[in-house]
C-alpha cells in the first residue's frame, strides 16, 4: 500500500461494510464540524461556578504566608482554599511516585504551581479575587541543570525522599537512572577506524494540544462527585484523585469529556482535583478552563536533554561501538520521568546493530517545569542525537548516508542493547530505500517563469524577506524506532464491555470501553473492529466513563493495539455466546451448526464456505449477549537495574524521513519544502486515519526542529514564552507536502498484525530537518529548535 | 450593558454583559453557541473565527459591544449560510463581501432550527462535508475556525492554488493533523463546487 494525499480503500479486511482495512469516516465528525460536539470546556450546568488556579510567580521558595481575606471578601466569590482547606491526609498525587502536591504546602518547587483555588460567579471575578490573595515567598536559589542538581551542597528539590528509585539514584535530584552494558564497548572501540564523538541538546517541546484543559465537577448527592473531563486515562486520573479528596473510588465518577488533541500533555492530573475540591465545598458544579496562559502551566512538558554520544565505524562501515549519557530534565515533580529514561536508555542505539555498548540515562530532579509524556516518550530526544551521529560518522567515512544506515540497520532477529530480541519484521533498510528512491521536488518552486517569485514558498514567506537571492537547499535523511505499549514489566491491559441485540428487526452492537478518544481516531477503529468480528453494520461506541473497567493509556501508540485488542476479544467470545444460540434453536435443522466453522458477515450466520444458515435477529430474536472482559498483551519484563538486560518492550515500530529544506543564509529562515515519510503499520486498520496520524506526528517532529522551544530563564527557572504569540507551532505556511509511504508487514503477536502508529513518526522528522539544513548549510548544528542566529552564526551567548 | 446583535441570521439580544467580554465569551456563554472554540484567547490560533459583517475575525479579540447591531456568523450557522448564498448567488461565490451581510438580508433569512443550531436535522455545507470525507478532522477543536475561514476563502475565491488555501489558513493553528487533509478538504470543496455548477 503506497499512498500520497487521500487515500482510497486499499484493503477489503471484512465482507461486512466498514470492517477494518476500509477507510470508514469518523462517527463523531458530524458533530465536530457543526460546532456540536462538546468538548470539555463546552460544559455548562445551571447554577454554575467558575473556578480559578492562583499559580506561583516564582520557581523556587518558602512560602511563609498566605493572605486569604480580601478574596474572601469579593462580592460572587463562594470559596477560596489552601493546602490547610484539603479534606484528608493525602496531599499529594503522581502517577507513579506521589510527590506532586494538589496545593503547595511549606514550599513551591517551579514557576507556575497551584498554591490557592477560588470558585466565584463569573470567571473574570475568579481571576480578580486570585489576584488578590497575598502570598509571601522566601525565595530559594534554583537548580536549573545537572551541575546544580548533583553538586555536593545541592539544595535537595524533595527532602525526604522514599520512593523505591532512591537506593538505585547517585544522588536525591536525581529521579531515576538506568544504565544499559552490553559487550564491552572499551575493546570494541579499538577495533574502529573512526570515532565521531557528539554532544546535543534538545529543547523543551510543548503538547500544544489546541482544547485547554478544562472539566465540570458536579458534587452528587451521596458526598460524592462526578467529573466530565478531558483526559487520555480516565482510570488512572479516578487512582489519583479519589485518595486526595478522601473519597472511595466508587464516588468518583467520571465521564470523558470532549478532548482537543493530548499527546501526553493530558496523562498527569491538571484541574481535575481542583475542581472536585471546589463543588465540595461549595456544593455547586464547578466548571474550570485555563486560558493558554495557563495551559503552558499546566501540563508537563517534553524533556529537555543533554546527549553525549560516541561512536565507532570500520573503513568498510560497520558499527563497532556506542557509548551514550543522557542527561533528561525532568523538572520540579516525577511525573513520567523513570519510564521516560527507561526509553531514552533502551531506545538510545536506534535502529542499528551494535554488540558493544555502554548506555546511561537519568532524569534531574529541578526547579524548571516538570516533564514526562510526549509524543515519542524518551525516544524523541535519542533520535535527534544518533542520527546525527550516523551523519557524523557516513561524512567521515565518505559514504551515502543512507547507505551507511542501511548497512547497519537493525532487522528482525536483532538483538537489542537489552538483550531482547526483535522478533517481528524490522523493515529499516527497506524504509530508507523508499525515501531514498521517491522523486525529489522541484528546485526553485519558488520561481515563476519570466515573473516576480511566489514569496509565499520561499524561506520567510510573506514576510518578503527574499525573493531567491542567497536560498540554498539540502536534503536530509534520517529514521528511528520506537516501542508500542507501556513497557518494563507495567500491567498493559484493556477492557472492552461489547453488547448484541436487536433493534428494530436489525443486528445492533455496542461497544464500551473507557478509552479515551483524543482525536487519534479509536472511536472509528473499535467500530471497525465490532463490524468485522460480528458481521453487524451497525455499531454504537457508548461513552467512556469509569462504569466500565480500566482502557489504559491513550499514549505510548498503545490504544489500538490494546484496547482495539481488548474489542476483538470480548466480540470474539460475543460471536461465540451467539453461536451457541444458534446451535441451540437451530442445530437440529442443520448439521453445519455442529460441523462447520461458523462466522457472522452480513448480518448472517454463514459456513466457512459461505453457506448462509440463519439471520442473526432470527438468532437473537429477544435476547441480548453481553460481556465485559479485559485483555493483555505478552508480558514484559523490568530492565535490570545495572546492566539494563531484560525483554522490556511489547513491539517496536519503525519510521523514516527524508527532509528537502531551503535556507535563506542572509537571515538564517528555513522553509521546509517536503517532508516524505515511510512506516511500516503492520496492518493499517484504517488507512485514511493512518496516514492522518502519521502527517500530524511528521509535524509535530517539524515543529521542534525549526521553532518550538519552552525557554526557561536559566538564572530564575522562570518560563519567559507561555503564550501562543512567543511558543511557536507550525501554521499551514510552515508545514510542507508530506507524503507518506505506507508498508503493512504484519506482527503475528499483535491482533491483526497491526502495529502502534502514533509517536514513530515523531522521531525522525526532527533529525532529518536538521540534517537537511547542515546539509544546505554545511554548519554543524547540535542542537534543536534551529533558530536563526544559529544559522547567521550572530547568536548572542 | 445589553449588545443587540444578529447571530447566524436570528436576532440577538445579550444582557447584563460585562464590559470586558468578548464576543466569543458571549456566544458560547451566553448564546450557548459553544461551536467557537477557546484555545488561546489572544488571536494567534483561530479556533475561534467567526464572520462579523462577512469579515473572518478572532471572535476573542472583539470586544461584545463592538458587535452592536451587526452580523455574526458561526460555525453553527455555516451551513445555512452557505444553502442561503447558493441560494442568492447560485453557482458563485460573492466576492464583493455583499453576500448575506447587509442587514436587509440577514432580517429576511431565518436560519433553521429557530435556534441557529444546524444539528442532525440540516445538511452540511460543502466544506463541512469535505473535512469529514478528507480525514481532515482529528480532535477537531481546531475544525470551526478552520471551516469558517475555508468557506470564506472558497467565497472569495472558487479555484484556489494551494498557495492561496495556505495563505487564508495561516491564521488557524491545527496540532492534529499536519494540515495536508486539510488542504485536501479545501480542494475536494472547491472541486465539488465547480462539478455543481
Amino acid at each position: 500500500m503506497a499512498t500520497t494525499g487521500t487515500p482510497t480503500n486499499i484493503t477489503q479486511g471484512s465482507k461486512t461494510k466498514g470492517g477494518i482495512g476500509e477507510s470508514t469516516l469518523r462517527p463523531d465528525g458530524t458533530l465536530k464540524v457543526t460546532g456540536e460536539f462538546a468538548y470539555s470546556s463546552d460544559m455548562w450546568h445551571e447554577d454554575m461556578l467558575w473556578g480559578q488556579t492562583l499559580r506561583s510567580t516564582v520557581a523556587h521558595a518558602e512560602i511563609r504566608s498566605i493572605d486569604i481575606s480580601e478574596a474572601v471578601a469579593m462580592p460572587g466569590v463562594y470559596a477560596v482554599l489552601t493546602y490547610d482547606d484539603l479534606p484528608t491526609e493525602v496531599k499529594n498525587y503522581g502517577l507513579e511516585i506521589q510527590d506532586t502536591p494538589v496545593l503547595a504546602h511549606g514550599k513551591v518547587r517551579h514557576h507556575g504551581e497551584p498554591v490557592a483555588l477560588v470558585a466565584a460567579d463569573h470567571p473574570e471575578t475568579a481571576r480578580r479575587a486570585a489576584a488578590k490573595i497575598k502570598i509571601d515567598y522566601a525565595e530559594l536559589p534554583v537548580i536549573t541543570d545537572e551541575a546544580s542538581a548533583t553538586a555536593p551542597d545541592a539544595v535537595l528539590v524533595h527532602e525526604g525522599r522514599d520512593d523505591h528509585h532512591i537506593g538505585h539514584v547517585p544522588h536525591p535530584n536525581i529521579v531515576h537512572r538506568q544504565p544499559i552494558v552490553r559487550g564491552d564497548a572499551d575493546e570494541a572501540a579499538k577495533r574502529a577506524d573512526v570515532i565521531v564523538k557528539g554532544e546535543y541538546t534538545f529543547g523543551m517541546q510543548d503538547q500544544a494540544f489546541l482544547g485547554p484543559e478544562s472539566g465540570l465537577a458536579v458534587p452528587s448527592e451521596d458526598g460524592g462527585v462526578e467529573l466530565y473531563v478531558a483526559t487520555q486515562w480516565l482510570h488512572s486520573d479516578l487512582k489519583q484523585i479519589a485518595p486526595v479528596l478522601g473519597l472511595p473510588e466508587e464516588k468518583v465518577r467520571m465521564t470523558l469529556s470532549g478532548v482537543g488533541g493530548a499527546f501526553g500533555g493530558r496523562e498527569d492530573i491538571s484541574m481535575q482535583i481542583h475542581a472536585c475540591l471546589l463543588a465540595l465545598r461549595t456544593g455547586k458544579p464547578v466548571k474550570i478552563v485555563y486560558n493558554r496562559f495557563e495551559s503552558f502551566f499546566g501540563h508537563v512538558h517534553r524533556h529537555p536533554a543533554k546527549l553525549y554520544y560516541e561512536h565507532g565505524a570500520t573503513k568498510d562501515g560497520k558499527l563497532t561501538h556506542m557509548k551514550c549519557k543522557i542527561v533528561l530534565d525532568g523538572g520540579a515533580y516525577a511525573s513520567a520521568s523513570p519510564a521516560v529514561v527507561g526509553n531514552a536508555s533502551s531506545l538510545s542505539v536506534g535502529p542499528y546493530v551494535i554488540d558493544d555498548v555502554d548506555i546511561e540515562a537519568i532524569a534531574l530532579y529541578s526547579n524548571n517545569p516538570p516533564c514526562g509524556a510526549m509524543r515519542g516518550f524518551g525516544a524523541v530526544q535519542a533520535c535527534f542525537a544518533y542520527e546525527a551521529q550516523m551523519d557524523k560518522l557516513a561524512a567521515k567515512l565518505g559514504m551515502d548516508p543512507v547507505e551507511f544506515r542501511q548497512l547497519n540497520a537493525m532487522e528482525q532477529g536483532t538483538i537489542m542493547p537489552t538483550g531482547q530480541p526483535v522478533d517481528s519484521p524490522a523493515p529499516v533498510a527497506e524504509l530508507l530505500r523508499r525515501i531514498k528512491a521517491r522523486p525529489l521536488p522541484p528546485e526553485q518552486q519558488w520561481a515563476t517563469a519570466g515573473e516576480a517569485a511566489d514569496v509565499r514558498a520561499l524561506p520567510g514567506g510573506l514576510s518578503n524577506t527574499t525573493h531567491g537571492e542567497g536560498v540554498v537547499r539540502g536534503v536530509g535523511y534520517a529514521v528511528g524506532i520506537k516501542n508500542v505499549g507501556f513497557s518494563e514489566g507495567f500491567d498493559d491491559y484493556s477492557t472492552a464491555k461489547v453488547r448484541m441485540e436487536v433493534v428494530g428487526g436489525e443486528p445492533v452492537a455496542t461497544v464500551h470501553t473507557a478509552m479515551a478518544e483524543v482525536g487519534q481516531g479509536g472511536v472509528t477503529v473499535h467500530a471497525q473492529i465490532a463490524r468485522t468480528e460480528l458481521g453487524v453494520t451497525q455499531v454504537t461506541i457508548h461513552p467512556a466513563d469509569t462504569q466500565v473497567g480500566s482502557a489504559g493509556s491513550t499514549s505510548a501508540s498503545r490504544q489500538t493495539y490494546v484496547t482495539g485488542g481488548a474489542v476483538k476479544n470480548t466480540c470474539e467470545h460475543v460471536r461465540e455466546a451467539v453461536l451457541e444460540i444458534g446451535r441451540r434453536k437451530f442445530g437440529s435443522y442443520h448439521p453445519a451448526w455442529a460441523t462447520a466453522e461458523l462466522l457472522l458477515e452480513g448480518g448472517k450466520v454463514v459456513t466457512d464456505g459461505g453457506e448462509v444458515l440463519a439471520d442473526i435477529a432470527e438468532v437473537l430474536e429477544d435476547e441480548s449477549v453481553e460481556l465485559e472482559l479485559e485483555w493483555r498483551h505478552r508480558p514484559t519484563e523490568a530492565f535490570d537495574l545495572r546492566t539494563g538486560q531484560g525483554n522490556g518492550h511489547v513491539q517496536y515500530s519503525f519510521a523514516a524521513h527524508r527532509a528537502v529544506v531551503e535556507v535563506d543564509t542572509e537571515l538564517g529562515l528555513v522553509k521546509v519544502v517536503e517532508l516524505a515519510v515511510a512506516q511500516d503499520v503492520g496492518k493499517a486498520l484504517n488507512p485514511l486515519s493512518v496516514v492522518g496520524q502519521i502527517q500530524g506526528g511528521t509535524t509535530q517532529g517539524l515543529g521542534v526542529a525549526v521553532m518550538e522551544e519552552i525557554i526557561v530563564d536559566p538564572k530564575t527557572a522562570k518560563v519567559r514564552n507561555p503564550s501562543f504569540t512567543d511558543y511557536l507551532i507550525p501554521t499551514i505556511l510552515d508545514t510542507p507536502t508530506i507524503p507518506v509511504d505506507v508498508l503493512e508487514l504484519a506482527d503475528e503477536h499483535a491482533p491483526y498484525g497491526l502495529r502502534g502508529i502514533g509517536e514513530a513518526p515523531t522521531l525522525s522528522s526532527t533529525p532529518a530537518v536538521l540534517a537537511a539544513i547542515r546539509n544546505a548549510t554545511g554548519l554543524e548544528l547540535n542542537r534543536t529548535p534551529v533558530r536563526p542566529e544559529h544559522l547567521t552564526g550572530t547568536e548572542s551567548s | 450593558m445589553r449588545v443587540n446583535f444578529t447571530v447566524n441570521g436570528r436576532k440577538q439580544e445579550a444582557d447584563d454583559v460585562w464590559e470586558g467580554e468578548s464576543l466569543l465569551y458571549v456566544l458560547r456563554e451566553r448564546m450557548g453557541l459553544p461551536g467557537s472554540k477557546n484555545a488561546c484567547e489572544q488571536g494567534e490560533c483561530g479556533s475561534c473565527t467567526v464572520r462579523l459583517d462577512g469579515v473572518p475575525v478572532c471572535s476573542c479579540l472583539v470586544a461584545a459591544g463592538q458587535v452592536e447591531g451587526r452580523e455574526v456568523v458561526t460555525v453553527e450557522g455555516l451551513a445555512d449560510y452557505a444553502q442561503h448564498r447558493q441560494d442568492a448567488h447560485p453557482g458563485g461565490g460573492c466576492a464583493s463581501g455583499a453576500c448575506g451581510t447587509s442587514l436587509d438580508a440577514a432580517q429576511r433569512w431565518q436560519a433553521k432550527p429557530a435556534d441557529g443550531r444546524t444539528g442532525e436535522a440540516g445538511a452540511l455545507s460543502p466544506i463541512q462535508q469535505a473535512f469529514i470525507d478528507a480525514g481532515a478532522v482529528q480532535c477537531g477543536f481546531c475544525t470551526p475556525g478552520l471551516l469558517v475561514a475555508a468557506d470564506e476563502l472558497l467565497e472569495r475565491n472558487a479555484s484556489p492554488s494551494d498557495q492561496d488555501i495556505r495563505e487564508a489558513l495561516s491564521g488557524n493553528l491545527c496540532r492534529c493533523t499536519g494540515y495536508e487533509k486539510i488542504l485536501d478538504a479545501v480542494r475536494l470543496a472547491a472541486a465539488r463546487q465547480e462539478e455543481a455548477v
